[in-house]
Parts: C-alpha cells; structure tokens; sequence
C-alpha cells in the first residue's frame, strides 16, 4: 500500500537503528519474554505459588522444583513467574500515570508559559526537594499497603522527569514554523498541543518512559523488600526476596533468584531505553 | 502616507475602490531582553519602530533590508501572529489589530503565510494531506474523502503529483517541500499572502520556479503578496512597490521600477550599488563602513547616520521623516 510508505520509513529507519544495537536487542528480548511469562502465568508454571507444602520446606533446586522451596514448602519457580506478573503491571501502571501527569503539566507549562509555567516549574521542584522513596515510604506506611496504593503513589511521585523534558520540548517546539503555520490557518491552542506539539515531543518521553518502568519496578521491590509492599501470599519479587532473606545461609537459591530477576529486568529496560534513545537521535552516541 | 488612513468607522462597508487590502499604521514592536539573570536592567530590541506601509490588492510589495532590520517581525505582525505594541492593522479596510477569538480565527481564511525555512515549516508527523488540508478541517470547510480530494487538486496546481498527499514532509526535497507550503497558504484562498523570504532557503534554480509559482497564483487568485526578501534580485523580479526598512523603520518607499532606476536614500544607494546593472554597466560601488548597529542601542537621530556616507553633523539631532518626494516616491532623507 503506497500510502503506508511513508510512516514506515521514519519509523523503519529508528526501527533499524535500534536492530543493530545489540544490547538493546538483547535488552527487548528480556522484555519481551516477562511479558509473554507474565500475561499467562499459569502457562509457565505448573505448580500453585500458594500451595504450601510442609513435607518439602526449604527444598533445594531439584527437577520438581527448580528453584527449589520456600520456608513454607511453596515452589519457587511458581512465585517468581507469577511475582513477574505482580511487579511488571506495577512498573507499567505507575509509569502510565507519572507519564500522563508528567506530559499534561509539562505541555502546559511549555505552552502557556507566564504563570502557569513558573507555577508548574515551582511544583516540580518543590516535589523533586523530597527524597521520593521515603516519601513513598510515608504515604504507603499511612495509607496502607495494597498494589493499587503503591501503583498510584509511584506514579504520583515519578511525574517530575517527564515533566520537565516535555516542558523544554514543548518550549522549543512552539516557536518552530509549523506551529506559527497552524495558527495562521485558524487552529486552536488543543489542536496545536495535541495536532502539532506532543507527536513531536513523543520520542524523548518514550525513552525516559522506558527508563521509568524500571524505575518503578525498583521501588516497588524495595518497598516489598521492606514490607510495605505488596503484601503475602500475594508474591512479588520483593516480597520473595525479603522472605528468603531469613534463610539466607541455608536456602541461598530463595534470595538469589528474585534478587537476579530484578537485576535482569531493570537491565533489561534501561539498556532498551538508552538504544531507543540512540535510535531516535543518532547524534546522542556521540557522546 | 497618512493621508490614506482608512477611518476605524466604516468597517462593515466594502473598501472604497482602490482602497489597500492592507494598511499598516505606525506599528511599534519592540521585544524585551533582560541583559543579565542578576540584573533587573530592561533593554528592548527596537524591531518595528513606527512603521506605516500598504499593499494594494493583487500586487506585489516588498520587504527589503539586511539582517534584523526587522522585516520578518513586520511581515509576522501584519497577519497578527505576533501583536503590535503600538500602532494599527487595518485588512480589507477594517481594524484588526486587536480581534481575538472567533473573530481572529475567522480572519486566519483571509490572509496567509509562506515561511522561509521549509524544513521547520511542515510538522514532520502529518502527511502531506493533513498539512495542506488544515485550514479547511479546523474551519469546516471539508474532511475526510473531500479533504483528500481538495488537496491532490490543490498539490496538482502548484506542481506537486496528486499521490504526495499520501506522503511525509521528509519524503520531499527542499523546493517541493517549499510548494507544499504555498498550497497550505493558499488552501483558504486568501487576500493576502506574507511570502517571508520564501526562496531564500532554496537553490537558485529552484527559486526561480517557486517565484514564477507564486507569480502565477497571483495572476490566477488576484493575492497581495508582502513579499519579505534581503535579495535584490528577487525583488526586483517579484515586486510592484518595495519597501527599504533599516534597523525598524522604512527608509525609503517606492514603485519598484523607480527605486531601481534611481535609488533616492543613501542607504538604498549603497544596497543597489552592490548588484551589476541591467544595461551592463556598473555603478560606482559604494561600500558601507561598518556592521548595522545594534537594534537594542538605535543610533539618535538618523539611524543610519553611524554608516551614511553622506552624514551631516545635524543627522545625529533629528530622526527624519518619510516624506513624498515626488508622486508616490517616499524617502527619510532630507539630502537625498
């Protein structure tokens, strides 16, 4: 179809750029097969995460259990997959609502400018003042621990970076010709913003996005970690950890195994999201 | 000059004949820098400083003068896409200078502009159609299956296959992208067009296609042009009347086959100086000293006198007017 050409090849071109960076086809891949594990869980793993079994607790990694058993006897392997389903949709949720906040303030701030911009870029810094685990720390502590809390407050406290990139992209981008073009042919301000403004700004924000789930899934292990996360027999990552941490010297493979699904997923992210951001902006490897 | 103010009060009447389509009328933009982030100190960048200008309908009126003389600011005021902080904009013989609103929004289908860079004057994000088409979705004019069709008309007229509709901005060399933007001007059918150094980002072969365009449209649409250029040769190809603006004001206005003929202004002497002669002969060069003054710090008196070869001690004390000199030639010299 002659009329599909075109946006393909501005986006075969990143698309390309991306292909021949291998970390970030190596970091893709990663995230591509949680995501697979983690929609259909119980394909993945035959046993019940929360079918406690006394006769066999502190298992260590045997053809039954891979990864061996908990102090309860529960399998492993079973809890971590469906851990994977737990934090990956608090890494995404949360960075939707920082992303949606982060871009709303931002193209708002760029755009209008005068006071709405000074106050917005003051709300920024005011939220960027506090250290954002131990707020998160506070607000969950006082609102209780349920994955919907924690998703809300991550996303709550993560919105400033986005923010902030979009305001300076919007800042640029409102005095390029096109945007002076639209308002000489009649277009409104939401058309501009909308139409003309946050298509162009998309690029950096899907980076950062990238970074942020990441960054999200990060806190959640630490709150779980801490115990003021997702709460058991619910599993998470973090709360896997935490749990093995007691065993630590008898039944290592309960906190090494979590602890490496967290390093590899978080790798994962970030090295995607710095190889789109290479792609995007073949200039940035320079650097 | 001032004798042909159009008066505010007789806006919902048709424009007398021979009326401009557009009258400026001593507009003033000045931009505010702050010179330092510690210091409170104001400066202003003097852009437009008092300028009064017409453009008949269906002709030709050029901009003509060196960088930051302040001809783009003056071009982006008369379509209000930035407001004048002092002065008047009177369009079709009503005041527009200060509409918002529906009643601005509605004044976008009268009047249009071409842009210089048509690299940055095309969202790369929009295909062709959407671009060209803009004007008539948000207006209400057309959409969907007759928008499509509106704009392969409309890229067929000004040289552009029917199938670029379909296409993004980055598929096009620099010359078409620059007829996408004439055909976005012209969607609305507009008055008035502010052509703001159109050719000026292009190869020269190319640019004499984008003017004869241009020319052509005019010829077909009847269009005012406002045509902002710093090259000469662009506007003595394209213009029936030219303006010479230096450091925000016009220094000299006249029928551009005059002004060519017999340059009056000493600036304009030594602007036309630098290009060869029709006849094949050569003008005595004359070579400015000096770099155009800061338009922050405009220069008392006569702003030109800091490079005028001609300057007299009293250039420094009064600014000069412009005054007729001779039927429909203006000049702010007082010893030209």
């Amino acid at each position: 179809m002659a009329n599909v050409t075109g946006a393909n090849s501005l986006f075969l071109d990143t698309a390309r750029r991306l292909s021949r960076n291998r970390l970030a086809v190596a970091g893709g891949a990663v995230i591509l097969v949680l995501a697979v594990v983690s929609v259909f869980p119980t394909f993945f793993s035959g046993a019940d995460p929360s079918r406690i079994d006394t006769a066999n607790m502190l298992a260590s990694p045997s053809s039954v259990h891979p990864l061996g058993t908990d102090k309860l006897g529960r399998d492993v392997l079973s809890r971590m997959i469906h851990g994977a389903h737990i934090s990956l949709q608090v890494g995404f949720i949360s960075m939707g609502i920082a992303t949606a906040i982060g871009l709303l303030m931002g193209l708002c701030a760029g755009y209008y400018g005068g006071w709405a911009d000074a106050v917005i870029s003051r709300f920024i810094d005011v939220m960027l003042c506090f250290p954002s685990f131990f707020l998160i720390l506070s607000v969950i502590a006082f609102l209780g621990p349920s994955i919907v809390n924690i998703m809300v407050v991550i996303g709550l406290t993560g919105w400033m970076g986005v923010a902030r990139l979009v305001r300076a992209e919007t800042l640029s981008l409102k005095e390029r010709d096109f945007v002076a073009a639209a308002r000489a042919q009649g277009a409104g301000d939401g058309r501009i913003i909308f139409r003309h403004i946050l298509p162009n700004a998309l690029a950096p924000v899907l980076v950062s996005a990238t970074l942020g789930v990441a960054g999200a899934i990060l806190v959640e292990s630490g709150l779980s970690f801490l115990g003021i996360g997702v709460q058991p027999p619910t599993p998470s990552w973090g709360n896997i950890l935490t749990a093995g941490k007691d065993n630590i010297e008898s039944a290592w493979w309960l906190s090494l195994y979590p602890g490496l699904a967290i390093l590899v997923t978080v790798l994962g992210y970030n090295l995607l999201g710095e190889g789109i951001q290479e792609a995007v902006d073949p200039r940035l490897k320079a650097r | 000059m001032t004798a042909r103010i159009v008066a505010d009060g007789n806006r919902r009447e048709e424009p007398a004949q021979g009326a401009p389509l557009l009258s400026l009328r001593g507009l003033v933009k000045h931009f505010p820098v702050r010179r330092s982030f510690l210091s409170n100190e104001t400066f202003s960048v003097k852009a437009v400083d008092g300028v009064s200008l017409d453009v008949p309908p269906g002709k030709t009126v050029g901009l003509v003068g060196e960088s930051g003389c302040g001809k783009t600011t003056l071009g982006r005021l008369a379509i209000r896409l930035i407001d004048p902080d002092a002065g008047g904009i009177f369009f079709e013989g009503r005041e527009i200078t200060t509409l918002a609103g529906e009643e601005l929004r509605r004044l976008r289908l009268g009047m249009q502009i071409v842009f210089q860079d048509p690299y940055s004057s095309l969202n790369p994000r929009m295909r062709i159609r959407d671009i060209v088409g803009e004007g008539w979705l948000v207006h209400g004019i057309a959409k969907g299956k007759a928008l499509r069709e509106r704009a392969e008309r409309l890229l067929m007229r000004v040289g552009l296959p029917a199938d670029a509709a379909d296409k993004y901005p980055h598929e096009f060399s620099g010359g078409q992208r620059q007829r996408i933007g004439i055909a976005r001007a012209i969607s609305l059918s507009p008055r008035l067009v502010v052509a703001d150094e159109p050719v000026s980002a292009l190869d020269v072969s190319v640019q004499a296609q984008i003017l004869n365009l241009l020319r052509d449209l005019q010829d077909e649409d009847g269009i005012g042009y406002l045509f902002v250029s710093h090259d000469l040769r662009v506007i003595r190809h394209m213009c029936d009347i030219v303006a010479v603006m230096y450091l925000g004001v016009i220094v000299e206005l006249a029928p551009a086959a005059d002004l060519f003929r017999e340059p009056l202004h000493p600036y304009t002497r030594s602007l036309l100086s630098a290009l060869p002669m029709a006849g094949g002969g050569r003008r005595e060069q004359i070579v400015l000293a000096g770099e155009i003054p800061s338009p922050i710090h405009v220069p008392p008196g006569c702003r030109f006198h800091t490079r005028c070869f001609m300057s007299k001690p009293s250039c420094r004390e009064q600014e000069p007017a412009l005054e007729e000199r001779c039927a429909g030639r203006f000049v702010a010299c007082p010893y030209a």
